[in-house]
């Protein structure tokens, strides 16, 4: 048992890191005290890592040295957009492979962590992901009209939040929304007839499985034409493109329900209707929520995509469609960043009722 | 009597409800259309029988809602009576936005049975990177598209590269997450068999988890092709593209030309039908291929 426990990022880590030494400083405006503590942290969390410390001394050293190494990159960078030498890169790569190693040491010794590891392995990665944008972007002075820095969406989100307020009641307050809970609604009613109706069900769902697969978001211009610019025809859209999903999943999840325990309904001679809301409609659920879930989705886009089409001068898809135009794209990113917060929390919620609903099932069970 | 229950279970109730569908069409037509007729025939001072008028309602040249038979005589038009390469022939723009289609879903299936088979195999990348795929898919990615579209032709890069970027991107989260799910799907068993066989994760992969993950691969790949079909279709939006369907779908809301915009969908729907049934033929003959049972 030596001291030594050497592994490949540390040891890449502590490669780039020396060859990082030959180019000091690292940018226009970054003085070389700085370029070598970020060097001096470098070597810290190398070495740090390769020695036979407890875990959580690892991941402690390893969280200061990446992390410290990766803010003072991105600091050094301020003024002096696209002068990041060689050994900047080397450095910003030596960082990023003491987080790869700082994950693997989560993942392997996380089980003692639990959750809050299975939280935090996700969230570094997001950070890194976020990191390696902003100072790539940043370092070579891509152009901002390629590719703007999350700082500078960041900084647009907060300076236009009322633009943003304003798409969102449009897109997702009254398109969404609206076609969301009536496509799915349908969808749902129209299943329970078919499930009454065995010769209905027989031949909607052969139709309503080639349905899910037709690209239904080219109806966005017949609705267009048919409902107008504002947001009835978008929920239109959304109303087509919602129920298809749903109509095939509850079919499936009525007929899902086993053969024993609709038996024993039949013993208690329970009515259709008691058989349905006892047993049956609770054994769908999981398929239910499945097609919730896939509309979450699938909504968002119908009414993002219907703006496309035709619009008033508001809502998400017809800001990213003109903003596109007008080489604005930090107004893009920050509407796509504003999407993906909507699509995730929506999603988020649809999992939490789904958890309390579906309690019994047993993927939930510990 | 396999055949007599195909008949009874399948092909007469599907076929009752596409017919209901077709006649239920129909009687939106006349009520849709009725109005734009009235108008018509007012300011050219006609007054017309009903019997005139239903036909009339069926036959306007930019309906509201076109009438089955004026869509099918549209396709028929633009698909057997023009010759297949010409710009008017739905064929050709079929053809152009299926090549999209085709080389997008082959680079996000590759893609995506790649990160598949990273993740499975790297721990760190499990953990780290499987919940952002997750999370992708809760995300309206389609936004992306008109940006992607964009900014690639600003550095000169046009055509089927950037629709099939957009495919490529819808269609490798299902890939990447269905196989995720196949290439653990063996039993415990017979990993520690392979084990016992000192096996490398290498051919662990190639004879055990590969095999095994059949079924999952052709089940995502059926929503990925149809997904990688409705990103080659926004990709044609919003650049106002000379040809493909996304652009038929454009110009004839342009144009208000109703029965160029249904013909365009079915067009649309016609080359998803193809495109689902190949990889389900292609997925049955390989399952048949590896010793499955007949069903």
């Amino acid at each position: 048992m030596t001291l030594f426990r050497p592994n490949w990022q540390a040891l890449l880590s502590l490669l780039a890191t020396l060859y990082s030494l030959t180019a000091v400083p690292f940018t226009a405006t970054m003085n070389g005290s700085s370029s070598y503590l970020v060097i001096a942290l470098l070597l810290l969390g190398a070495i740090g890592s390769m020695l036979r410390l407890s875990a959580m001394l690892e991941i402690a050293i390893l969280v200061v040295s990446s992390l410290g190494a990766a803010a003072l990159l991105i600091g050094g960078l301020t003024d002096a957009t696209g002068t990041a030498n060689a050994g900047y890169f080397a450095g910003l790569t030596a960082a990023w492979l003491l987080g790869w190693r700082l994950v693997t040491v989560l993942s392997g010794d996380g089980r003692n962590l639990g959750t809050l590891s299975s939280l935090l392995v996700p969230t570094l990665f997001g950070i890194w992901v976020l990191i390696l944008w902003e100072a790539i972007v940043r370092g070579t002075g891509i152009p901002f009209v390629l590719l703007p820095p999350p700082s500078a969406i960041a900084v647009r989100v907060t300076t236009s939040t009322s633009i943003l307020m304003a798409d969102f009641n449009q897109t997702v307050l009254k398109a969404v929304l609206f076609g969301y809970i009536v496509g799915s609604l349908t969808g749902f009613i129209v299943a329970i007839l078919a499930d009454r109706y065995r010769f209905l069900a027989n031949g909607l769902l052969p139709v309503g499985n080639m349905a899910s697969a037709l690209p239904m978001i080219g109806v966005a211009p017949v609705m267009v034409i048919w409902f107008g610019f504002d947001w009835q025809s978008k929920a239109a859209v959304v109303v087509v493109m919602t129920f298809f999903p749903m109509l095939v999943n509850t079919i499936a999840g009525l007929a899902s329900a086993g053969e024993m325990e609709r038996d024993l309904m039949r013993t208690y001679a329970s009515t259709r209707w008691q058989s349905l809301f006892k047993l049956r409609l609770p054994a769908a659920m999981p398929f239910i929520f499945n097609a919730l879930k896939i509309n979450s989705t699938l909504a968002l886009i119908g009414a993002i995509v219907a703006e496309f089409f035709g619009t008033p001068v508001v809502g998400m898809g017809f800001r990213i469609s003109t903003e596109v135009g007008r080489m604005n794209l930090d107004m893009v990113w920050a509407e796509i960043a504003l999407a993906a917060v909507v699509g995730s929390l929506f999603y988020g919620a649809l999992a939490l009722l789904e958890r309390a609903v579906t309690f019994w099932h047993p993927s939930y069970r510990r | 009597m396999t055949d007599h229950s195909f008949i009874k279970h399948r092909l007469f109730p599907v076929g009752t409800i596409l017919l209901a569908i077709v006649a239920i069409w129909y009687a939106f037509v006349v009520p849709m259309n009725a109005p734009f007729q009235r108008d018509l025939d007012r300011r050219a001072g006609v007054t017309s029988t009903t019997a005139e008028f239903l036909v009339k309602t069926m036959t306007q040249p930019k309906p509201t809602l076109p009438a089955p038979h004026q869509v099918a005589a549209n396709l028929w038009k633009n698909t057997l009576m023009v010759k297949p390469w010409s710009k008017r022939s739905l064929i050709y723009h079929s053809w152009i936005t299926l090549s999209a289609t085709l080389l997008g879903f082959a680079m996000g299936t590759a893609l995506g049975v790649a990160i598949a088979i990273g993740i499975v195999h790297i721990p760190a990348l499990d953990r780290s990177f499987l919940p952002w795929i997750i999370t992708s898919q809760t995300i309206p990615i389609i936004a992306v598209a008109p940006m992607i579209i964009v900014l690639m032709s600003s550095i000169g890069i046009t055509g089927l590269l950037p629709k099939a970027l957009i495919s490529t991107y819808l269609s490798f989260f299902p890939v990447a997450v269905g196989m995720v799910k196949g290439l653990r799907s063996p039993d415990v068993l017979h990993l520690d068999m392979m084990r016992t066989y000192s096996a490398t994760p290498m051919q662990t992969l190639w004879k055990l988890r590969l095999p095994a993950s059949m079924p999952f691969f052709f089940a995502s790949m059926k929503v990925a092709v149809a997904a990688s079909l409705i990103g080659a279709i926004v990709g044609e939006l919003p650049t106002g593209a000379v040809a493909g369907i996304g652009s038929k779908l454009l110009a004839g809301s342009y144009y208000s030309q109703t029965i160029d915009v249904f013909a365009a969908l079915i067009a649309g729907s016609v080359v998803a039908i193809l495109l689902v049934t190949a990889v389900d033929v292609i997925g049955r003959i390989v399952s048949i291929r590896m010793g499955a049972k007949t069903p």
